[in-house]
Formats: structure tokens, C-alpha cells, sequence
């Protein structure tokens, strides 16, 4: 509580501002709990290279192509070798025409309209990963918001309401609404007043009234005041018939079957909160972005084998999966950002601790599905624009696409996001059992327009995806305080980068941070070489 | 495909699937645990599970110079040790079930695999299995129960 005679906090930062410049502020402010929001604080101020200097990074991911960017503006020669016919990683978009290849040679060929696209990876991006925002800014990417949060979307849950999906609305306000009921009962009865003092409990009861719009009786029922949360039967109009009716509410039991807390705690993630944002266009568009930087310095079809390194430098032994052609490229250090299920199973000369390391990181297991509907059905017909409806079947959820909106013509729906065995199931069956399961499946949203609006769908099952076998790693505390830090150590003129090497696993932001870490470590071991 | 929907497995035996996916950091897919059950059946649970990566034929592929290795024909799995260890620690892009799978599961799909795609008759048991995560030294590397 703030004491009267005491600067207030804004008054505190400002005085500290002025006394001592921008930095003493920001640390003051981190010290108070505010602006913690990354370890970003700018782009590395790398001092010039020394003349020559040269650095090979292996993979053309967000992490590579950030520490080459840096590397080249700090005046260093930089050579990236990536194995696919693109650059971007999982910053990774699919359009019409193009082919998804699987290991065991599986091969789709995508069918979306011209303007449509799939993000079968990274698809949302929070406020908060400044470094991402940061280059996107720089590099002239332009942002839209992704609908994160949509409270007219569905949630279904086989063992609620027959299997009938509901609207997350109604649900999260009715168990708000109970929960409150419950607990203002529990205070009234004086059962909490060994832990809840007589100022706080009237205040406590008061926010209960108000949050769980309960009735004078403390009471959660129908009314037209919960219907102005929830929705109403009848929506207000104008003129003779303008009177709205109310909704029924929901009974406890009912609700708890639905297990809506799932989704409404999802939505409290520091990582799922709103705002979040995606690029115009497709999510590769980040990725293309870096390699126009990059030019020429990125080398494509491009398959590391082998890593030798001295003290000297080091020689990476690669092959032109085009033409055949074998070869080898030097320089004095390496920043290696091939996912570790690839990685691990490379010749790589590092030391037996980092070896230890990079076998002992999990990859998830996720499978996305997206689904080219000829009408924008669930705007016209559902009142849903963007968003997410969850279901407890394989297929996870169904997201709504955040772009075109109220517009004709086909668009593209996420027909499901599945992870853990949910994953290993869609991606153990054929790319068209896949979509047959996201149609019955999906259907249960949209029962009339599912399948009879579907065009064309396409999927990726990350585990047959050649160039990483997996997703995103997954650390756990014991293999983190195990084997963390061997992971991220440079060992000789080697470092690994890559979302893996960072405590933002699964995250664009940690592979950029964790790509920028690795490169001012190399400078300041090269500036005293 | 179909077949998904056909599991009614002992509810005893099932291993509840995406729990805890709201804690995860990573980017996932939110919402609750899933009514999709992992089968008992060895047969199965190679279909639901392993073919992800191993393929329907066991025959595995090739990447970016790595490779999602064969399970058919596959003389490392003669020792039934081999099969229980790696299931239990995982290695590399090779996931540790403790946390997918129970050690019944385990053992059904281990003897299902080796008697199916290769000829190693002797079953497995979920006996087996529990002993050697019981055992000294056979601890997975990571903690399994995310
Ligand atoms: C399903 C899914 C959902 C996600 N959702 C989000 C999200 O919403 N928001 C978000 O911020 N992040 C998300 N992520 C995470 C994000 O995609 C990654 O953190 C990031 O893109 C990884 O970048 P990287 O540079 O670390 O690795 P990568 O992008 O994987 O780069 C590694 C590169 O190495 C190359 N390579 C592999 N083998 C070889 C070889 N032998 N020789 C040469 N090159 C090789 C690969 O082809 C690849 O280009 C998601 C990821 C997935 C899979
Ligand atoms: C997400 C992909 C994935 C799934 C799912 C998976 N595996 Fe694997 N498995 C791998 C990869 C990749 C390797 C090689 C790991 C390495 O050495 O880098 C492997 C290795 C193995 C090996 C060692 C083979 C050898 O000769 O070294 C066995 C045995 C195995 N897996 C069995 C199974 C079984 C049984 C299942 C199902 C319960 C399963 N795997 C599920 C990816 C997977």
C-alpha cells in the first residue's frame, strides 16, 4: 500500500530518469517489476571484427540468419549452410503449389488459392518478444493482430451438453457465476472467517456480487443483467419488439463436465495473452525478410555432415543435395543451429558433455492440418472472426483465420493443432486420413457447411518433417540443470543456437535471443584470440 | 482410420493424454486433456504411437543427414533390455514415453515389435518394465512427467 507522504512510483521513475539517464531507469524500473518483459534490450553492439574473421553458421532458421546478420554488420565474412531449398526454418509458410515432402517420401502438393496459406509452425507471436518485433520493425514486416482470444467460438468436450459443442462465453460467465455463488455462500456461512478478515470479507463479497453478477441474494441466476455477459435469448432491438429476453444459465455440473477453466487459464498463459500478432501475408515473411538481408551469404541444398574443428578453425564437409556435389568450407568459428534430433546423429567434433547434451533434449510432437473452405461459413452463419474452438478429440482445436475477414471467396481454416499422442496419431496416418479425421471431426463445430464447403486441405506432422524429425524441444528441470549449460557453452570454435538453446523454447523470440547470445560470445572470444 | 474411434481399452490401464497443457511453455495448442486414449494393444499402440515416425512399415527414413533408423529386422533389439531403456530415457528425436505410455503399454508394444517386425518371440512384461525403472543406474536422464 502506498504511505501518503511517499513519491508514488510514476514520481519515483521519473526522478531517477532525470538523475540518472535511460539506463539507470530501465534497471530501476526491472528492479520494481516493471518492463521485465524480455532480455532484449537492443541489438548487439558488436565492436569491429578483426580483419578476415570469419564465421560459418549451419542452418538458415531465424537463429542462423539473425547471428549471420549481426556477425556481417560487425564486419565479419559469414557463409550460411542450409540443407532446404528455401530459407526460414520453421518460419515456415505453405501456399498453393507447394510440395510438403515426409521422410518415407510422402509427398502433398498443396492446393490453396493464390493469396491463401497454412503456417504449419510458428502462427502467433506475442507482445511482449521484443526482439522479434524488433526485426520485424527493422526489416519492414508488416504486423496484423491475431485473434487469440474470441469469446463467441465453440468449446466441445464429449462428456458436456450430449457432446454439443457451446459457446465459450456462456460457459466461462456461468462458471464465474457459480464459483462466486459458492464462494460468497462459504463467506456468509462464516467459513472462512479464520482467514479472511471483516473489512476484507465485505469487500470480498461485494466483488463477488459485482464479478459474478449475482443476484441481490447472492445468488447466480438467469437475468437479463447475466444475458449482458453471457449473451440473451432474445438480443435487444429497436422499437415495439426492442426487449431483449434472457438466456438460461447453465447448471454447476453442467459446467464442470466442460471443463471450460482449461481454456479460460490457456488464455492467463504470459505467452497466450492478447495482444499477439502475426505477419501480413504468411508467417515466412519474417524468414524472407532476414534472407534479403543475407543475399548471397546464404548457401541453399545444402546438407551438413560432418564438423572437424582446431585451433585453428573449423571445416564443415557438406553435400549439394541438387547436384551431387561434394564439398567443404572453413572458417574460424561455427554457430550450429541444426535441430538437435538432426544434429545429434551428425559428425559433429564437440566435446562428450555438449554430445551428452544434445541427446538428452525431447522434441514435442505436433501435427497441424489446414483445411481451404470455399466461404467464410463460420463469419456469415456463426458470428466468429478469428480464434480458436477447442475440442477434447484428436484434433485438438480449429482456429479461424485472422486475415480477410467479411470478405468472398476461399479461405483457409486450421483444421486441427494437435501435440503429445494427439500429434503421434495424425501423424502416423496418410496425409488423406488426416484430413478425413479433421472433416468428421471438425464437423462437430460446423455440422452442415464442414464438409459440404471443403475445397482442399493439406498437413504437417512435424516428426516426418526430414530436416528436424520433431517440433520444439522440450527441457525439463532435470535435463535444464543437467545439461543446460554444457548445451549453450562454447566448445572450442563451436556453439549451438536455436530455439533449444534458450529458456524460450518453442519460441521465434528464443531462437533470436539465443543466436544473438551465441554471436557476442564468439566476438569476445575472437577480440582476445 | 477409422480405427481411432474403436479403442475402448480397460480404463485401469489408460494413460490420460495432454495433461497439463496449459503449464507447457511452448507454443501448444491449449484447452484440456483429450477422451483419445492410447490402446493396450501392442499392435496399436505401434500405430497410434511409434509408426509417427517409424512408419507403418517399421522401415523408418532418412533426413538431413540423420535418420529415423528401421525397427524391422533390427538386430539391436534382439536384447529385450535395449527396447525397455530406450523407451524409458528416450535419445535424440526418440521421445521418452514415461509420460505417454504405461509400463503395460510399454511392454505390449516392445513385444509387438519385436515378435511382429523382427523374430524375437519372447514377450515382454510389464514386470520387466517396472523392474528396470526400478533398477540402479537406469534413471531416464530427463524428468519425464512434464
Ligand atoms: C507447430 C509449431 C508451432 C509453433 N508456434 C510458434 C508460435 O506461435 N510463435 C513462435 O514465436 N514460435 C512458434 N514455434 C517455434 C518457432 O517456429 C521456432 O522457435 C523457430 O522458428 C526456430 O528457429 P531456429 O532458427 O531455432 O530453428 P529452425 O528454424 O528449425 O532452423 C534450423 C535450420 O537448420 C536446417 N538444417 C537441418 N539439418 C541441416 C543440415 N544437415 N545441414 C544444413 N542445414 C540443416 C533446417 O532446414 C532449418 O532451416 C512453433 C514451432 C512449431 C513447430
Ligand atoms: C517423434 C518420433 C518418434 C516416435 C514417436 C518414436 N520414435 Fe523411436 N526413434 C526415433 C528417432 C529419431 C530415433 C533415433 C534417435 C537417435 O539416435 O538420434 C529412434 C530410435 C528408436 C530405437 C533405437 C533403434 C536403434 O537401433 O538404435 C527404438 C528401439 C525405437 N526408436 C522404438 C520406438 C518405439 C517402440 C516407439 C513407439 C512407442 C517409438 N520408437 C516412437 C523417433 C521416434
Amino acid at each position: 500500500m502506498t504511505e501518503m507522504n511517499e513519491p508514488t512510483r510514476r514520481e519515483l521513475f521519473s526522478l531517477i530518469g532525470k538523475a540518472g539517464g535511460a539506463i539507470a531507469m530501465y534497471q530501476a524500473m526491472t528492479a520494481l517489476g516493471h518492463a521485465a518483459e524480455t532480455q532484449f534490450t537492443g541489438p548487439p553492439k558488436l565492436s569491429p571484427a578483426r580483419k578476415g574473421g570469419s564465421v560459418l553458421v549451419l542452418g538458415a532458421g531465424l537463429a542462423g540468419m539473425v547471428a549471420a546478420y549481426e556477425l556481417s554488420r560487425a564486419g565479419y565474412k559469414v557463409t550460411v549452410l542450409e540443407y532446404q531449398d528455401r530459407p526460414g526454418g520453421r518460419n515456415y509458410s505453405v501456399r498453393g503449389g507447394d510440395k510438403i515432402v515426409e521422410v518415407g517420401g510422402v509427398t502433398q502438393t498443396v492446393g490453396f488459392a493464390p493469396g491463401n496459406y497454412l503456417n504449419p509452425g510458428p502462427w502467433r507471436i506475442p507482445h511482449h518478444h521484443r526482439s522479434l518485433l524488433y526485426y520485424c520493425r527493422l526489416f519492414g514486416v508488416e504486423l496484423e493482430p491475431f485473434i487469440q482470444m474470441n469469446h463467441n467460438s465453440f468449446v466441445h468436450n464429449s462428456k458436456a451438453f450430449g457432446g454439443k459443442p457451446q459457446r465459450y462465453k456462456e460457459l466461462a460467465v456461468d462458471f464465474k457465476g457459480h464459483v462466486s455463488d459458492l464462494l460468497g455462500k462459504a463467506l456468509n456461512a462464516g467459513a472462512l472467517d479464520a482467514r479472511v478478515g471483516k473489512e476484507d470479507k465485505e469487500k470480498l463479497l461485494e466483488a463477488l456480487r459485482s464479478w459474478g453478477v449475482l443476484d441481490k441474494d447472492m445468488a447466480y441466476t438467469s437475468s437479463l443483467r447475466v444475458s449482458g455477459q453471457r449473451g440473451y435469448d432474445k438480443a435487444p432491438g429497436g422499437g415495439v419488439d426492442g426487449a431483449p429476453t434472457p438466456s438460461k444459465i447453465n447448471s454447476l455440473s453442467d459446467i464442470l463436465d466442460a471443463r471450460v477453466w482449461d481454456q479460460m487459464s490457456f488464455y492467463f498463459n504470459y505467452v497466450m495473452q492478447t495482444t499477439m500478432f502475426q505477419p501480413k501475408g504468411g508467417m515466412d515473411m519474417i524468414g524472407k525478410a532476414f534472407a534479403k538481408q543475407l543475399g548471397k551469404a546464404i548457401r541453399l541444398n545444402t546438407k551438413v555432415t560432418k564438423v572437424a574443428q582446431d585451433d585453428t578453425g573449423v571445416t564443415a564437409s557438406w553435400e549439394d543435395v541438387v547436384t551431387g556435389q561434394k564439398s567443404e568450407t572453413k572458417a574460424d568459428w561455427c554457430v550450429c543451429t541444426i535441430p538437435l534430433p538432426v544434429a545429434n546423429q551428425l559428425d559433429l567434433q564437440v566435446s562428450p558433455a555438449l554430445k551428452a547434451a544434445m541427446k538428452a533434449v525431447g522434441y514435442s510432437t505436433q501435427c497441424k492440418i489446414g483445411l481451404e473452405m470455399r466461404s467464410r461459413f463460420w463469419e456469415e452463419n456463426y458470428s466468429i472472426y478469428g480464434g480458436h474452438s477447442f475440442t477434447d478429440q484428436t484434433i485438438g482445436l480449429i482456429s479461424y483465420p485472422n486475415n480477410n475477414m467479411h470478405k468472398d471467396g476461399p479461405a483457409v481454416l486450421l483444421g486441427a493443432f494437435a501435440s503429445d499422442a494427439r500429434g503421434l496419431m495424425l501423424a502416423g496416418m496418410t496425409p488423406e486420413q488426416r484430413i478425413e479425421t479433421a472433416l468428421a471431426q471438425g464437423s462437430v463445430f460446423h455440422p452442415e457447411e464442414y464438409r459440404r464447403e471443403f475445397l482442399n486441405g493439406a498437413s504437417v506432422a512435424w516428426s516426418r518433417i526430414p530436416w528436424i524429425l520433431g517440433c520444439t524441444s522440450r527441457w525439463t528441470e532435470e535435463n535444464r540443470s543437467a545439461h543446460y549449460q554444457n548445451l549453450v557453452a562454447l566448445d572450442g570454435r563451436f556453439v549451438l543456437a536455436g530455439e533449444h538453446a534458450s529458456y524460450y523454447g518453442g519460441w521465434m523470440e528464443g531462437s533470436l535471443l539465443s543466436g544473438l547470445d551465441a554471436i557476442t560470445r564468439i566476438h569476445q572470444r575472437a577480440n582476445v584470440a | 482410420m477409422r480405427r481411432i474411434w474403436r479403442y475402448a481399452a480397460p480404463a485401469a490401464a489408460l494413460a490420460v493424454l495432454g495433461m497439463a497443457v496449459a503449464v507447457k511453455a511452448q507454443d501448444a495448442p491449449g484447452g484440456g486433456p483429450s477422451n483419445v486414449q492410447v490402446s493396450d494393444e501392442g499392435k496399436l499402440v505401434y500405430e497410434q504411437i511409434c509408426q509417427a515416425c517409424h512408419m507403418a512399415d517399421a522401415k523408418g527414413g532418412g533426413g538431413a543427414g540423420a535418420a529415423i533408423p528401421a525397427l524391422a529386422n533390427n538386430p539391436n533389439l534382439a536384447k529385450p533390455e535395449f527396447m525397455i531403456e530406450i523407451l524409458q530415457k528416450g535419445r535424440g528425436g526418440m521421445p521418452w514415453f514415461t509420460d505417454m505410455l504405461t509400463p503395460a503399454q510399454m511392454a505390449a508394444v516392445i513385444t509387438y515389435v519385436r515378435s511382429h517386425f523382427n523374430s524375437y518371440p519372447d514377450p515382454v512384461t510389464e514386470a520387466d518394465v517396472k523392474r528396470f525403472a526400478a533398477g540402479a543406474g537406469h534413471k531416464p536422464d530427463c524428468n519425464c512427467a512434464q
